[in-house]
């Protein structure tokens, strides 16, 4: 049974149709991301399917009692609100020492339990709120731009750890970047969207695709793959050549 | 013991400063304090109306705070500014209020009791019902507590982790409106938004969690009515702005204490 199954999703902002026809499912353990060029709809398809927002047409199914761990674009905290890294993980649920410690340490930020949100780096907060949705033991991990304010080597070292997090967990992931340089190269099924789904597939396919080649410019090709570690897995043949940034900046 | 007009007015008075710290702080986090401003205000409303009706005067601000709370809320998601609907909103409920109250026939009534508290003349009866109301908005508040932070945090994480943050404002909506019903008496209702929002701001330079905030909050206000009643009764100043008064410095003197304690933290 599919996680997240869409049918027919529609929905307007003030007479303005931002999204159309989309038909979308997330299974079990599959990486999907979402890419599209700003205004394309991808938050808002993102948070329909999250529920929070509701669908003019169509309609979500979301698998009953479905864990997510949601990983928020950004979070503002208001000055006037302390909270420090061990009480936010614990809402809503409360978390125990022993469970809060290693959870910080997966994410590579361990010893910040006592620290002040607010005194967080932009990297170590988006760790942080990594291990808060990975606390909820997630069934799916849905993260919307959340390499945002993370310079180069802060947006890679992320998508490692994702990685390798997902590997260990074995959850599903849906994430949405307007980011096209750095789309996870584990993606198994990339969307390419502008209101309704331009095009889908292996980020490979969709490089190469026509409508995406339309929507971002010939520039990018193959750039979707730019964040790549070295695998060892044997599927690594199905991925194209990793490309080095100097490489693509002088396509860009 | 509750024969004692002092006593019974320290006991109101603590009633209100337990309720109004933890809903203050949430105010504070909330960027909620013209939203209590006019909640506030439109207590005198549901005053000319309790006088009118000839019904209780805490069944009457209860209903018309929470009818504007409400209005507010709805009218909040309509994409009108938020500011200019408090204002529009607090003012004229105010206006309103007092334009009514003089229509009201028969009785003579005292309309500065009810903007500035007549915290001295609390009975045995409005005791009983500001005890409750105090209670039961402490309970409330402590029963969403977790729910109601993540909601405060952010709306989609609340609806991410199973919430619904609709639900949560609307407990906060009602806190509030019980609050003003309970504290008009003893501060009044120009000045319940100040018994929410000062205490919390003096907490917020102690407190590194949110839960020490709220208690921090309550300890506060619990000095200021303290206070207020002690100053009222040497000076023979009005006690609900007496009580104000005292919070106001309690929050000033909590800006050199918090940045010191931040210092020694730090070094």
């Amino acid at each position: 049974m599919s996680l997240i199954e869409a049918e027919g999703l529609g929905k307007s902002f003030g007479g303005r149709r931002v999204l159309r026809d989309v038909d979308f499912a997330v299974e079990p353990g599959e990486i999907v991301t979402i890419v599209g060029p700003n205004g394309s709809g991808k938050s808002v398809l993102l948070r329909l399917l999250l529920g929070i927002l509701r669908p003019d047409t169509g309609k979500v199914n979301r698998k009953p009692g479905l864990r997510v761990g949601y990983v928020p674009q950004k979070l503002h905290i208001d000055a006037g609100l302390p909270m420090p890294v061990r009480r936010f993980l614990s809402l809503p649920t409360r978390r125990r020492r022993e469970e809060i410690a290693p959870a910080l340490a997966r994410v590579g930020v361990p010893g910040v339990a006592e620290q002040q949100m607010a005194t967080l780096s932009g990297g170590q907060f988006q760790r942080v709120l990594l291990a808060r949705a990975l606390l909820a033991r997630p069934e799916i991990l849905v993260l919307d731009e959340a390499t945002q304010g993370l310079d180069q080597p802060g947006e890679a070292a992320f998508y490692r750890l994702l990685e390798q997090v997902r590997a260990e967990l074995g959850c599903a992931v849906l994430m949405v970047s307007h980011d096209l340089h750095v789309v996870m190269a584990a993606s198994d099924r990339v969307i390419c969207l502008n209101g309704h789904i331009c095009c889908e597939g292996t980020p490979q396919v969709v490089a190469e695709a026509p409508e995406y080649r339309r929507l971002f410019g010939p520039g990018t090709q193959g750039a979707l793959a730019l964040y790549r570690h070295d695998h060892d897995h044997d599927h690594d043949k199905d991925h194209p050549a990793p490309l080095r940034r100097e490489e693509n900046e002088d396509i860009m | 013991m509750l024969d004692d007009f002092m006593t019974r007015a320290a006991l109101a008075g603590l009633a209100v400063a337990a309720a109004a710290g933890p809903l203050g702080c949430f105010v504070v986090w909330r960027r909620m304090a013209y939203f209590g401003d006019a909640t506030a205000h439109a207590a005198i409303l549901g005053v000319a109306l309790s006088l009118a009706f000839s019904t209780s005067v805490f069944v009457g601000t209860t209903a018309v705070a929470l009818a504007v709370a409400l209005a507010v809320s709805a009218l909040a998601g309509r994409g009108w500014a938020m500011d200019t609907t408090l204002g529009v909103l607090a003012h004229s409920a105010l206006a309103f209020g007092l334009v009514a109250v003089s229509f009201v026939p028969g009785v003579r009534v005292d309309i500065g009791a009810y903007l500035f508290g007549d915290i001295l003349a609390v009975g045995r009866g409005d005791l009983a019902v500001i005890g409750g109301g105090a209670a039961l908005v402490v309970g409330m508040l402590a029963w969403r507590w977790s729910a109601l932070l993540t909601a405060t945090l952010s709306e989609d994480l609340a609806h991410a982790s199973g919430l619904n943050p609709g639900r949560e404002r609307l407990v906060l909506t009602v806190a509030l409106a019980a609050v003003v019903a309970v504290a008009l008496k003893v501060i009044g209702a120009l000045l319940i938004a100040a018994m929410l929002i000062v205490p919390a701001a003096a907490a917020r330079n102690f407190a590194r969690t949110p839960e020490a905030m709220a208690a921090l909050a309550v300890a506060a206000g619990v000095v200021a009515v303290l206070g207020g009643l002690r100053a009222s009764l040497t000076w023979d100043t009005p006690a609900g702005p007496s009580i104000i008064a005292v919070a106001a410095c309690v929050f000033a003197a909590s800006l050199p204490l918090g940045a010191l304690r931040r210092r020694r933290r730090r070094g």
